[in-house]
């Protein structure tokens, strides 16, 4: 798949975060604030950092993405669906009976989805797991996953990242949704988490921290995340829940909410006129 | 068909013979180990095919994880640990990465039921088969002896989906032959008999046939089915044999409830009802001793299957 510019890629991104709304807004219940926060991560991944080809979700050879905190999965599915994995019109099916859209991830229900995710913490040791099979047939693909900051606060999280840094998972990608926001409020009220990057470093890992929502800085972060194979590599992406909105920005309710019909409406406006 | 040599294996070394040969026909099958190596008899597998052993250390959760994450990137792993640890501390992992992703996955848990020993409670897997066989897409196996564990591993390998393997650590007396047939989801015929049916699981099985040779001596012919795969069940041999006795008995080192029993009555109940005396732990926890003492104390062993067998008769 053709990789497309620091402009085009802006411009990707404003189209998904307007899918997002409408999408969310049809499926009446979902998770807006983070799809919205990781929108630019997103559009940098599918169109221009990953190795793939949508018509051949299964090739062998394909880089993969593992999006452990399932619940921002409106994101993975906008992503999807421009890259052209499936059709756009079904999402307008997130969340209805017998969709292919499922509310979290579910492996097999859709192309482009490599594995079920929603209980935190799960999604970076099957990352961990397909590093390990890579190293094992040595082949050169990349394993990205993303996590939440929150997610964090599960043990899995930890015993994953010890496990890379034993085997030295120097194809394995951990990008962290870092928004400061968890369900019942802010991180640092809920379970404080800093220094994370501190953490990080003593866990063995090459540590990244970016503006999450500068295109030029992700997409040279992300190439220099896959150029260094001595470690695995954590990119910490300092984002905003809710970007793009400003209504939504940094409001913790709206990490697990879908806009109102006015809500909608602001939102696309917002959109529509490039801010 | 029943091994009369009574030589004393222990299925856990069943699975690491198995293990090993698999390892070495098949370059896909993996091994997870969470520091249970040498006791879940993988340390062999870990020496050999280094490049294919994951250690992963206390960490039930992420071996989960990890072995799903093996497995849809086209590996056949074994993931290993005792029971109460895997599937018990990592059932959320099981559910999702494994079950619901449909990932081929072998859930191997080793020291399951009482039998287990002086360890005591804590480690003694009582609840496994209630938790496996209650998930969609999970084939569940209870073997009974070394030769069974061996080819009940080897056919693990051949099924595309999530397996849980349940197995024991003390040794006992081999029941089957080389020649004795596995086959998943068919039931073995241990004993003909009519008196009544014998549904049972794993090496306490010993002591129903132990039970059934006293029981012979006084002319009561017990029938004794070895229901290896509680998931799926073999409806049609149990069905075909309760029609016959119209009397049944389950057997297992596993609580009463919800294990390969409830099964059994579960399918009855829909299909032939019958009068039933359910064998197992009595919602009690296990606690520290021997094998055979922990059977006589908890109603597993030879004479309280004998007890049962003449107490259901009369009915």
């Amino acid at each position: 798949m053709k990789r497309s510019g620091i402009k085009e890629l802006k411009t990707i991104a404003n189209i998904l975060r307007q899918d997002i709304i409408t999408t969310l807004n049809t499926a009446g219940s979902g998770h807006t604030g983070g799809s919205l926060g990781m929108t630019d991560i997103f559009a940098a991944l599918y169109f221009n950092i990953l190795n793939h080809i949508p018509h051949q979700p299964d090739n062998p050879n394909r880089d993969r993405l593992i999006l452990s905190n399932g619940h921002i999965c409106p994101i993975l599915y906008a992503s999807l669906a421009r890259a052209g994995y499936f059709p756009l019109v079904k999402l307008k099916t997130l969340r209805k009976i017998n969709s292919q859209l499922q509310g979290h991830p579910h492996a097999g229900s859709l192309p482009g989805v490599e594995t079920s995710s929603g209980p935190l913490g799960q999604g970076i040791s099957q990352a961990v797991g397909m590093a390990l099979a890579a190293k094992m047939d040595k082949k050169h693909h990349h394993i990205f996953c993303i996590t939440s900051d929150g997610e964090h606060n599960e043990g899995q999280v930890w015993e994953a990242a010890m496990l890379a840094n034993k085997y030295k998972l120097g194809n394995l990608i951990n990008i962290i949704d870092r928004n400061n926001i968890q369900i019942d409020g802010y991180t640092k009220d809920i379970m404080p988490l800093a220094p994370l990057k501190d953490k990080y470093i003593t866990f063995g890992w090459k540590v990244f921290v970016i503006n999450g929502h500068n295109m030029k800085q992700i997409v040279a972060t992300l190439n220099k995340a896959k150029a260094f194979t001595k470690k695995p590599v954590v990119v910490i992406a300092e984002t905003i829940l809710g970007k793009g909105v400003s209504f939504m920005e940094n409001k913790y309710p709206w990490h697990g909410i879908a806009p109102n019909e006015i809500e909608t409406k602001k939102a696309l406006a917002e959109l529509r006129n490039g801010k | 068909m029943l091994n009369k040599n009574k030589k004393l294996q222990s299925t856990r070394d069943g699975f690491g013979e198995a293990i090993l040969e698999l390892g070495k026909k098949n370059k896909d099958i993996v091994v997870v180990s969470a520091d249970l190596a040498e006791s879940t008899r993988v340390h062999h597998f870990a020496k050999k095919y280094k490049n294919r052993f994951i250690e992963v250390g206390v960490a039930e959760q992420n071996a989960m994880g990890v072995a799903a994450g093996l497995a849809l990137s086209g590996k056949i792993p074994y993931v290993t640990s005792f029971g109460v640890f895997s599937p018990g501390r990592n059932w959320d992992q099981l559910r999702v990465s494994v079950c619901y992703t449909n990932a081929n996955v072998k859930i191997i848990g080793s020291h399951t039921g009482l039998s287990v020993g002086p360890d005591g409670a804590s480690h003694q897997a009582l609840e496994d088969i209630a938790i496996t066989r209650v998930l969609p897409n999970i084939t569940v196996l209870a073997p009974s002896d070394f030769i069974e564990t061996k080819k009940a591993t080897i056919a693990a390998s051949k099924i595309k989906g999530p397996v849980y393997i349940r197995f024991a650590r003390h040794k006992g007396p081999d029941i089957n032959t080389n020649k004795t047939p596995f086959t998943v989801g068919k039931a073995n015929i241990l004993l003909k008999g009519s008196a009544v049916t014998i549904v049972g699981c794993g090496p306490v099985l010993a002591e129903a046939l132990k039970a059934a040779e006293i029981l012979a001596k006084e002319n009561i012919k017990v029938e004794i089915i070895n229901s290896h795969t509680i998931k799926p069940l073999d409806k049609k041999t149990i069905l075909k044999s309760i029609k016959k006795t119209k009397k049944l008995i389950t057997l297992e080192d596993h609580q009463v409830v919800g294990g390969l029993g409830s099964a059994v009555v579960e399918m009855l109940a829909e299909n032939f009802p019958v009068p039933t005396i359910m064998l197992g732990v009595r919602d009690t926890f296990g606690e520290s001793g021997k094998t055979d003492e922990l059977w006589e104390k908890y109603g597993l062993s030879d004479g309280h299957i004998m007890s049962a067998v003449k107490k259901i008769i009369k009915k």
